[in-house]
């Protein structure tokens, strides 16, 4: 009885961070806002990098509440997406490569999604974390969490509920 | 009445992130506001379905609902979101503009409530609607 010897290292992150690029490089709306994602094991950190584009209020200047809310979105259905994934891509059955190239599982739909806006956005980079309350097979609950210079004052959080793809009739 | 569109266009292009999505004013007056956004492949969301991304509908309402409030009678100097709800009745089709129509249905000394409803070219079946409090900002209050 022996236990498998663990993967090394580099097939292991490679193998995650291919199949998370493939996720993000894939949808265009990802790129136009400028929205980066940083890695931990499962964890992933979304970052929101500045740029004029951004910028609702001119005069402040602050962060568009459009794109606040766009950022926060896309941090809740990306990790949803891929908390949903890791299994598939831990035990082979989906191919960071395959996924490359443009075979992607089909995302979750939004339901509905509530913004509750705590701080105007300061002219920098922001962060966000999502949080996936439940995961069923038809519906989720996602919770996220966006901030600027310091994690304990959030500038901006929400919950939004998603349809999971494997419910849909095709 | 076309001054007042003009400025509300003039306004709106001023906010750099509502000109980067090539949002247009179509009316705004009466604590009521109505924005087209053209369809963009720098929107899609989802690579298979090229259906624009939930997020740029929400730049769109929360921009419109922001306009709404400015257009209310009561003229408040500026207003910025404090809570919007998004719900979305179904994907927008490809290749379609997105139409929002935004209402200010209630204005307090402080807080605005606004309705706001997005529909591609099927005027008949929603996109996505919205509910929002924003806050007001009037300009006499001039505090420090």
């Amino acid at each position: 009885m022996n236990r498998p010897r663990p993967e090394p290292i580099q097939q292991v992150k490679q193998r995650r961070d291919a199949a998370l690029n493939a996720l993000v490089k894939s949808v265009p709306y990802i790129q136009f806002l400028g929205i980066t994602f940083d890695r931990r094991g499962d964890e992933l950190t979304a970052q929101l990098n500045f740029d004029e584009k951004l910028v609702g209020n001119p005069m402040l200047p602050a962060l568009h509440g459009g794109a606040t809310a766009a950022f926060l979105e896309m941090t809740a259905m990306v990790t949803l997406h891929w908390t949903v994934l890791w299994e598939g891509i831990e035990n082979g059955s989906l191919d960071p490569e395959a996924m490359a190239d443009g075979d992607l599982p089909r995302q979750p739909k939004t339901i509905d999604f509530s913004v509750d806006y705590l701080r105007s956005g300061l002219p920098r980079d922001a962060y966000a974390r999502a949080r996936v309350w439940r995961s069923g097979r038809r519906f989720a609950s996602v919770h996220v969490e966006a901030w600027q210079d310091n994690k304990d004052k959030l500038l901006a959080q929400a919950t939004g509920h998603f349809l999971m793809s494997s419910s849909d009739r095709e | 009445m076309i001054d007042e569109l003009k400025r509300a266009q003039e306004f709106l292009l001023a906010l750099p992130h509502s000109r980067a999505l090539g949002m247009e004013i179509v009316s705004c007056s009466g604590g009521e506001a109505a924005i087209l956004m053209p369809y963009d492949e720098k929107l899609i969301g989802d690579p298979k379905t090229r259906v624009v991304h939930g997020g740029a509908v929400s730049a769109l309402m929360d921009t419109c609902c922001g306009m709404a409030v400015l257009a209310h009678p009561d003229e408040p100097f500026s207003t910025a979101t404090i809570d919007l709800r998004i719900d979305y009745m179904r994907s927008a089709s490809p290749g379609q503009t997105i139409l929002a129509e935004a209402t200010c249905h209630q204005m307090t000394r402080n807080v605005a409530f606004v309705r706001a409803v997005a529909m591609d070219e099927d005027r008949s079946r929603p996109v996505a609607t919205a509910t929002g409090a924003f806050t007001v900002e009037h300009k006499t209050e001039a505090t420090s």
